[in-house]
């Protein structure tokens, strides 16, 4: 049969890491992430529309310890998702392919996203004194 | 070696001419959400530890209202569609695929109804 001729996927279990498959395993889950992320930036308007009674809530669970991991998870996926996401859409206009810039974006990408998380986390930590 | 499907395996199962539209319109919202995602982080950091009217006011105004409509929508439909091959790849048992196919479609028109609502609310409440 012709199906069992084709080329397989690597097996994850016997492929030796590197930066490109990683990166591509986390573009998916900083997605799956931002889905939840979604969820959450919903309810905050909702909780914006309801009142500042509702928004005061809302604000204290953003501010909990745990609040501000899940914010600064998922200000890293927001990041990551943009810079890789980016760098998909180099690859779909036919650019990039070569593996040397394989591991130059990547290795970018993954500069880039940490930068930015940083910087936007300065930023906003300032604004709050 | 070939690479293409059997006939029998393809009869009844074909493109139907929509072969790339969910291929394209994660890219249609991919390059709509590069500048709307730089706003919104950008609006977000300014807002940090903002009282309840500051953040009112922000999304009151068309400033606000309009791009973060076009965020919700946009990251909404792009997550729908990342999130609907995640389903595909890993889950097998055809029951459960399908019946959280159909969860993730509802959840995403529910999401992006309430948010869009929420914003309208504020806006058309000023």
């Amino acid at each position: 049969m012709a199906s069992a001729q084709r080329p397989l996927s690597p097996h994850l279990q016997v492929y030796r890491w590197q930066i490109t498959m990683a990166m591509s395993i986390a573009h998916r889950a900083t997605g799956i992430a931002l889905s939840g992320g979604a969820v959450a930036l919903v309810f905050w308007l909702l909780a914006l529309a309801n009142g500042p009674d509702a928004f005061e809530v809302a604000q204290a669970i953003a501010g909990s310890w745990l609040g501000y991991l899940c914010l600064f998870g998922w200000t890293f996926c927001l990041f990551y998702h943009l810079a890789n996401g980016i760098r998909h859409l180099v690859w779909d206009m036919g650019y990039g392919f070569e593996i040397k810039q394989f591991y130059a974006s990547g290795w970018l990408t993954v500069v880039v996203a940490l930068g930015l998380t940083v910087l936007a986390w300065i930023a906003g930590l300032y604004g709050l004194r | 070696m070939t690479m293409r499907s059997t006939i029998a395996r393809v009869r009844g199962l074909g493109s139907a001419k929509h072969g790339v539209e969910h291929w394209w319109m994660q890219r249609v919202t991919a390059v709509a959400l590069i500048p709307l995602t730089l706003w919104f982080a950008a609006s977000l950091v300014s807002l940090a530890g903002a009282e309840w009217e500051a953040a009112y006011l922000w999304i009151a105004s068309p400033a606000g209202a309009v791009p973060m409509i076009l965020f919700l929508v946009a990251g909404l439909w792009h997550g729908k569609l990342g999130l609907q091959v995640v389903i595909e790849d890993y889950i097998h048992a055809e029951v459960l695929k399908v019946a959280l196919l159909m969860l993730l479609s509802l959840a995403t028109v529910a999401l992006g109804i309430a948010g869009v609502f929420a914003v309208c609310k504020i806006s058309f409440g000023e």
